[in-house]
């Protein structure tokens, strides 16, 4: 990727869905809400007024921490939330179709041939009884009109992509005879087994070893890259973002509250969230000595969102209003910003060129 | 005890946290029981059963045995509900609603006695097992698995056979097909507590051995053996009757006994099915209470549980 | 695989010495000599002298249990002391009518427990699950011979749907070779003795497997909602795979794990039952034979079943040691 490719698309934010890029657009995400709760008790909302959009080849980071509604995101994405308990309301557009009124048939097809998705721990997210041949070819098979040893070829030639040694053999182990990271690379090959439109990578490197992380996102990147497959990263990690996407989303408890150009938002981010994201992160670049500022407080020190700012108890710029409304979404130019008192450059914890 | 290899380092922040320890779990299990049906239908069940069996004679409209309506029973038909006699005459001429208030005496008693011996000795085995190493262990499992291989109702008739036929021999009869039970139970859930980080930061601020097992393993384990032995009890009921049926329950023929009183009814079945089918449900339902309620507490016990 | 089979074969050795050590020492804990008891209260004194020289019980009792261990390895596991005979040669005259039974209700107790278990599990806590899980639970209380006096009682005295006793009917002429009565009809081509044969396990199978189908739809059903919960289960739908294949190759291949040791367990029970079913329908299998030789307390025959049946128990534990195996690669390797 280099940079004007960046600076070309600007259409990661609501007022691009406006525009009316539909045609443009592989997938359009439209005030997703995603509500959990048995009946009778009142529902928790783990995602809401989260709109978005991807276009083919473009590659797009979600970042959060844990519990801020982007793993949800995505599983609505998948149309994989449970059928009970579960209350989806929105818009997701797939090349024109609505997800949310797609059929479970219809949904089947999608999964694993349009859209694809990779889960945060290898460890568990492979089948420990089947083997890893078989775990391949099923989801060639399954959407193609593929012999056996047709398929079986086709999974070989994806595992050699996706740098597996000695890919004949794997094909009859079990994933315990598997590191983690070549189980990794295992779910990367299902996930690009019959080349998707669009991969979604949830965490793909959180559970590896940090000296795996880096060779697993380089694989990623590469096969990504091969196939022009459109791609949504989910991740916590600015580090991963930085290296792999063009335009971020910043949630937070299930809200979107910064959405930029992967570069504007590193240089100079808005919302004391990203803000807070960026000066806990080790930067080459950052003056010797400088030490790491973490995020006071924790994910559960948060306020309704009805209430006000969920942010407001950890935020260090609070102003009254932050308790007093909600704050809205609003449009600047490319950005996306849900905060009544955002940083401005020189308080911003971002990089200063 | 044996330790596993340590899974964190000694400096780890989650270590010396006790999930489990402390009365909020027993706390939280009594409220989440409060609010199960299935516990409090259980509960009322196992109530009533009991209470039947103690006051037995209090209730029951006649005396034990009585075999006043004898004359009345030929060999072709036995008396049927009527005034007086709510549920009918047994084979023997005694009134059957009676009769089988005072077989649940002899159910409870010997379930309750033989769980109770089938518990402690289970779970001295179980704790010798889980506590002193692997040596122990290996001995005290490979007779476990001596008494598992004979099915519990031939293990049960074997000793019936060396102690006589008496309430004591049924007792120790039923205990012994339990103690494998208990024993391996105590010593699985003993062993996967002591891999467990709050044993391991025990240990490695140096508490004696002793009372780490005494003071966390144990008190842990005890949840799972709760759940057992009521679970037990109703498959003790059931073989209480089961030695009945074949002959080798009580032999004082003045004790009335439900799975004697189902034997004595199968000659007599498609004439009078009520005498087969009153001691049945009567043992059928009393077992039924203490598997809900071993059910429910299972349920309340369980970490998992509280989804 | 050769290893891990010869591994569990010799844990099997203990128990079995272990086993023979308390027969040996069981049957002389009985009240009363081991002779006056093998041969009951009109034994006569010639008899019991006749005995205790056969069994040595004037010798040492180190010597008297190798003695014993000798026989046994010999396959000279004693009389019966009712009539005589051989205890292998009638064992193994009964033991196909027990096997037919406890196959039949195993058969009854998987094929439906497995699929009702399944369909319990995958939605926990659903109408479904429930009406499973209460219908499971009285299937667990209900003791088998009042299950089969019941059965016996509606469903053949009464609605006369089914025979009431036995194992075939007398007017229906049948070879017997291997003496499963149902093989026998097949290999013989007599259809009509296989059917009778099969019509005759239905309500014994019924009554004998209503326990352990109870137990395996609730170890199905838990082991199902578990797997439905794994991370390999939601990479499975995330491939867009036909129903049938998550259901059999990603959740039923490792769900079947804890069913298949349940399955095993089962055998204990299956022969206990076995003993209380056969003596309600009248079938001539071990299970009555040992329902007369406890009423008559004939010592040697008990002895002798309760070895066989602890013998039978550790190799059926073994086969599903083995098939965990072959189900589970991790086993394999370890």
């Amino acid at each position: 990727m280099t940079d004007d490719t960046i600076g070309g698309r600007g259409v990661n934010a609501p007022d691009v869905v406006r525009r009316d890029l539909s045609t443009e657009a592989l997938l359009t995400v439209r005030d997703l809400r995603v509500e959990f709760g048995k009946k009778g008790q009142r529902p928790t909302t783990a995602v809401d007024e989260v709109t978005f959009e991807i276009r083919r080849g473009e590659h797009l980071g979600i970042v959060g921490e844990s519990g801020s509604g982007k793993s949800v995101t995505s599983l609505a994405i998948m149309g994989l939330l449970p059928a009970t308990g579960v209350r989806v309301s929105g818009q997701i557009m797939f090349d024109g179709e609505d997800l949310l009124a797609a059929s479970e048939k219809r949904m089947r097809d999608v999964r694993g041939r349009d859209i694809a998705m990779i889960f945060q721990d290898p460890m568990t997210s492979l089948n420990p009884v089947v083997t890893i041949g078989t775990q391949i070819s099923e989801v060639i098979r399954g959407h193609r009109d593929m012999g056996k040893a047709e398929a079986n070829e086709r999974a070989v030639e994806l595992l050699r992509k996706v740098a597996m040694p000695d890919p004949g053999r794997r094909m009859k182990e079990y994933p315990h005879q598997l590191s983690g990271g070549m189980r990794q690379r295992v779910l990367i090959a299902i996930a690009l087994a019959n080349e998707p439109q669009l991969l979604i990578a949830d965490e793909p490197t959180t559970a590896l070893d940090v000296t795996i992380q880096a060779q697993i996102l380089e694989i990623l990147k590469q096969v990504v890259a091969d196939t022009g497959t459109a791609l949504i990263m989910i991740t916590h990690d600015l580090g991963v973002v930085a290296g792999l996407c063009d335009s971020v989303h910043v949630m937070y408890q299930g809200r979107v509250v910064e959405s930029a150009q992967r570069r504007p938002l590193f240089a100079e981010p808005r919302h004391p969230y990203t803000g807070g994201l960026l000066a806990s992160v080790p930067r080459l670049d950052s003056p010797r000595g400088q030490p790491l500022k973490p995020i006071p407080g924790s994910p559960t020190d948060v306020l309704p969102w009805t209430q006000g700012c969920a942010f407001t108890p950890r935020c260090a710029n609070r102003i009254d209003t932050c308790t007093e409304k909600t704050p809205a979404l609003k449009i600047e130019g490319q950005r996306a910003l849900r905060c009544f008192n955002p940083l401005t450059l020189s308080s911003a914890g971002g990089a200063t060129p | 005890m044996t330790m596993a290899p340590p899974l964190m380092s000694p400096s780890d922040p989650m270590l010396g946290v006790d999930p489990e320890h402390g009365t909020s779990l027993w706390r939280g299990a009594w409220r989440r029981l409060r609010r199960n049906p299935v516990a409090i239908l259980g509960a009322l069940l196992v109530l009533a059963f009991v209470l039947i069996a103690v006051f037995a004679s209090a209730l029951a409209p006649y005396a034990a045995n009585s075999r006043e309506w004898a004359s009345e029973v030929t060999l072709t038909s036995v008396p049927g509900p009527r005034e007086g006699n709510l549920l009918g005459i047994d084979r023997y001429g005694s009134d059957l609603y009676s009769q089988l208030l005072y077989g649940a005496r002899q159910s409870l008693i010997i379930g309750v006695v033989s769980t109770l011996l089938g518990l402690v000795v289970g779970a001295m085995l179980g704790i010798l097992a889980g506590g002193l190493g692997a040596k122990v262990d290996m001995v005290v499992m490979r007779i476990v698995d001596i008494l598992l291989s004979i099915p519990s109702l031939l293990l049960a008739v074997s000793i019936v056979a060396v102690l006589g036929q008496n309430r004591y021999a049924v007792m120790i009869a039923i205990a012994s097909a339990q103690v494998p039970v208990f024993a391996r139970l105590l010593r699985g859930t003993m062993l996967s507590q002591a891999r467990s980080d709050y044993v391991l930061a025990a240990t490695s601020l140096g508490l004696r051995r002793r009372t780490i097992v005494m003071g966390h393993v144990l008190p842990n384990s005890l949840g799972p053996t709760i759940v057992q032995a009521t679970l037990n009890l109703s498959t003790a009921v059931i073989e209480v009757a089961a030695l009945s049926f074949l002959g080798l329950g009580e032999s004082d023929p003045a004790v009335a006994e439900w799975g004697r009183m189902l034997v004595a009814a199968q000659d007599r079945f498609a004439s009078s099915p009520q005498l087969a089918l009153w001691p049945g449900l009567a043992i059928a339902v009393s077992a039924l209470g203490f598997t809900l309620l071993g059910e429910a507490l299972r349920e309340a016990l369980d970490p998992k549980g509280r989804r | 695989m050769l290893r891990f089979v010869v591994r569990r074969l010799a844990l099997m050795v203990p128990v079995l010495v272990g086993l023979s050590i308390l027969l040996f020492v069981w049957i002389r804990a009985l009240p009363g000599e081991p002779a006056r008891s093998m041969l009951g209260q009109r034994a006569t004194p010639e008899a019991i002298e006749r005995i205790n020289n056969l069994y040595g019980f004037n010798d040492p009792v180190l010597q008297q249990y190798f003695t014993y261990v000798g026989r046994l390895i010999r396959g000279d596991f004693g009389e019966s002391t009712r009539n005589g005979d051989p205890v292998v040669s009638t064992f193994f005259d009964q033991f196909p009518a027990t096997i037919e039974l406890s196959f039949a209700a195993l058969l009854f107790a998987i094929v439906l427990g497995i699929p009702l278990g399944y369909w319990a599990g995958r939605r926990v806590g659903g109408w479904l699950d429930n009406v499973i899980v209460s219908t499971s639970l009285l299937g667990v209380v209900t003791p088998v011979f009042f299950l089969a006096i019941l059965l016996k009682l509606v469903f053949a005295e009464y609605l006369d749907w089914f025979p009431t006793s036995r194992r075939s009917d007398a007017r229906i002429e049948a070879t017997h070779i291997t003496n499963f009565y149902v093989l026998d009809g097949l290999i013989t081509r007599e259809w009509d003795a296989a059917w009778d044969a099969i019509v005759h396990l239905i309500l014994p199978g019924i009554a004998l497997g209503t326990i352990p189908l109870a137990i395996i739809v609730r170890i199905t059903r838990a082991a199902v909602a578990d797997v439905m919960g794994e991370d390999y289960v939601r990479t499975a739908y995330s491939k867009g795979l036909d129903p049938a294949i998550i259901r059999n190759r990603h959740v039923m291949r490792n769900a079947l794990l804890p069913v298949v040791t349940t399955i095993g367990l089962q055998t204990g029970l299956l022969l206990s039952g076995a003993v209380l079913t056969e003596s309600v329908f009248e079938i001539g299998g071990i299970g009555r034979y040992l329902f007369e030789a406890i009423s008559q307390r004939d010592y040697p025959v008990l002895q002798a079943y309760i070895l066989f049946i602890a013998l039978i128990f550790s190799i059926v534990n073994l086969l599903v040691d083995v098939s965990y195996g072959v189900i589970d690669p991790r086993v394999r390797v370890s």
